[in-house]
């Protein structure tokens, strides 16, 4: 019998696209679980080593489905003979499904299971462990270990939330074209969550990190289901050109390096290459949305071969652009960057200043204001917005780097 | 004599390698390289299937998308230069075990534009800069 390491990425790539179809045949989404991860024990056994069938992932739903048909049979069977009420099995579903496995339906079925997942009742940190459990087969001590919490914490949080879902009865109709759009936009900011929470981890390796991988995996997937939809084209360039420079962000310590202190060789050319592929690629649409104004300003970035080739003007451009379509503090406090670059940092502190009170809890947004305010000298006032940014920030490292900044503006050096 | 070597895989699955997983198979392919040294002319690795384009007969537009729905994509392309079949298909064999999960095709090759397919190839970051504008 074969080991599951053998397996392992077969398992994985199959696993988006089985529990689809299997969540629509079965209509429940630990039935789905179930018959995969049966279908998966009995591949162990039938497939020869190193050698999965040509077609695993049909492979697999095919047999998970049978095999969880034959298990709940067997459960009625026994609550017949027991005299019990005959249960609604839920062996329904749709006899022709594996007939129908082309890539038309199947692209509605992951986009419903994606979905599934985006329960607007959720908080979004539990949409991500959802999805990181039921899609990406994650098991529940790994996802755990990426939320730093533990491991019963985390299980009690996907049951309930794996409640939650049961109880939302979504629609198994093929969705019409507009709900089709909410469907992908509400899928797409879950995986950018996703996303962002492996991006903020200090260190490449850690659990946290391969949350990135797992995001960008995923996207992928969509984009192949809806290869002419621009803004999902902008997500994945976004997500390629942040991750290229996982390897620079952050020194041994774990403190985060700043893009201009980046050694930029150690930034991955393979994913720069693609994200700058799809961008050009999504701006041909010419339908720009958030995500390829924010893949765009990445890529001048990435394009960038030393801090001093930036193109700040345009930076500055996109950002605007980006205001237009989704305004948001945020935005602005990012294009008073590039325009500290341009204009000076006298002007980026104006263009911050009615900032102060929407983002008056923002880590980020004193931690800037300190270094415009420092490089104008006003050092007591800088002092004052850096030792703010230190009491919000949310991981050691932050809090190490703002540090670094005080000590510089107290005494000059870092000691 | 010169081949292409085409190789093909489901990128759901390279894409679900894990870093270790992936240098892994890069490892043993760059001793491939190694061991046939000069017999390899340019070898190219294709981006995922999602940057591509495709523009069908007489369509006159470029639609998003690789061109066939299939469950694998074509991968790579190496080039060799070999005195016959037999060193074709070692070379294969070789590429074969050390990528076991791909499949590999050998097709001879003529050379149409001989400076343009084999003279020096442009690195790919200058291609990048230069499609950047």
């Amino acid at each position: 019998m074969a080991r599951t390491d053998d397996y392992r990425a077969t398992f994985a790539a199959a696993r988006p696209r089985a529990m689809a179809a299997l969540l629509r045949y079965f209509r429940d989404l630990d039935r789905a679980e179930d018959a995969f991860q049966e279908a998966c024990v009995r591949a162990l056994s039938a497939w020869p080593r190193n050698s999965p069938p040509r077609d695993a992932t049909g492979w697999l739903i095919l047999v998970g489905r049978n095999a969880q048909v034959d298990a709940l049979r067997r459960q009625q069977k026994v609550a017949n003979e027991a005299g019990g009420i005959v249960a609604d099995t839920a062996v329904g579903g749709e006899p022709d499904m594996i007939e129908r496995l082309d890539q038309s339906h199947f692209r509605d079925d992951i986009l419903r299971l994606l979905f599934t997942c985006c329960h607007r009742d959720l908080p979004p940190a539990q949409q991500i462990a959802v999805a990181l459990r039921v899609i990406s087969g994650l098991s529940v001590v790994q996802i755990s270990r990426a939320f730093l919490v533990s491991e019963a914490a985390m299980e009690q949080r996907i049951t309930r939330a794996k409640a939650r879902i049961a109880k939302a009865e979504l629609s198994y109709e093929a969705p019409g074209a507009l709900e089709r759009v909410e469907r992908l936009a509400a899928v797409g900011k879950m995986l950018y969550l996703l996303f962002n929470e492996g991006y903020t981890a200090a260190d490449p390796a850690s659990d946290r990190a391969t949350l990135c991988a797992e995001a960008i995996r995923l996207v992928r997937l969509l984009l192949e289901m809806f290869p002419a939809e621009p803004e999902l084209m902008g997500l994945l360039a976004l997500m390629l050109l942040q991750h290229s420079r996982a390897a620079a962000r952050f020194d041994a310590g774990g403190s985060p390096i700043l893009l201009d202190d980046q050694d930029r060789r150690l930034w991955n050319r393979d994913a720069i290459g693609e994200g700058i592929a799809l961008i050009d690629k999504a701006m041909r649409h010419r339908a720009p949305g958030p995500y390829q104004i924010q893949a765009a300003i990445a890529a001048l970035h990435a394009r960038a071969e030393s801090p001093a080739d930036t193109d700040w003007h345009q930076i500055d451009q996109l950002y605007q652009a980006l205001e237009r379509h989704a305004p948001s503090p945020v935005t602005t406090l990012n294009r008073a960057v590039a325009v500290a670059r341009l204009r000076g940092a006298a002007a980026a502190l104006e263009m911050i200043a009615p900032l102060s009170e929407a983002l008056d809890g923002y880590f980020y947004y004193h931690g800037v204001r300190g270094i415009f305010l420092k490089e104008i000298g006003h050092q007591e006032e800088a002092r004052r917005a850096l030792l703010r940014a230190m009491s919000l920030a949310s991981t050691p490292a932050e809090a190490v780097h703002v540090r670094r900044e005080i000590e510089l503006l107290e005494h000059g050096v870092v000691r | 004599m010169l081949y292409a070597v085409l190789c093909y895989h489901d990128e759901a699955i390279t894409g679900s390698w894990t870093p270790a997983e992936e240098s892994a198979v890069v490892d043993r392919l760059i001793a491939v390289h190694d061991k046939y040294g000069d017999r390899f002319r340019p070898v190219l690795r294709l981006m995922p299937a999602s940057t591509a384009m495709n523009m069908k007969s007489g369509a006159a537009v470029m639609t998003d998308g690789p061109f066939a729905e299939t469950k694998e994509q074509l991968l790579g392309i190496y080039t060799l230069d070999v005195d016959g079949l037999d060193d074709a298909v070692a070379i294969v064999a070789d590429l074969s075990a050390a990528n076991p999960t791909a499949n590999y095709e050998l097709r001879p090759l003529i050379a149409y534009i001989t400076d343009a397919a084999f003279g020096p190839v442009q690195s790919i970051e200058g291609a990048q800069r230069d499609g950047s504008h």
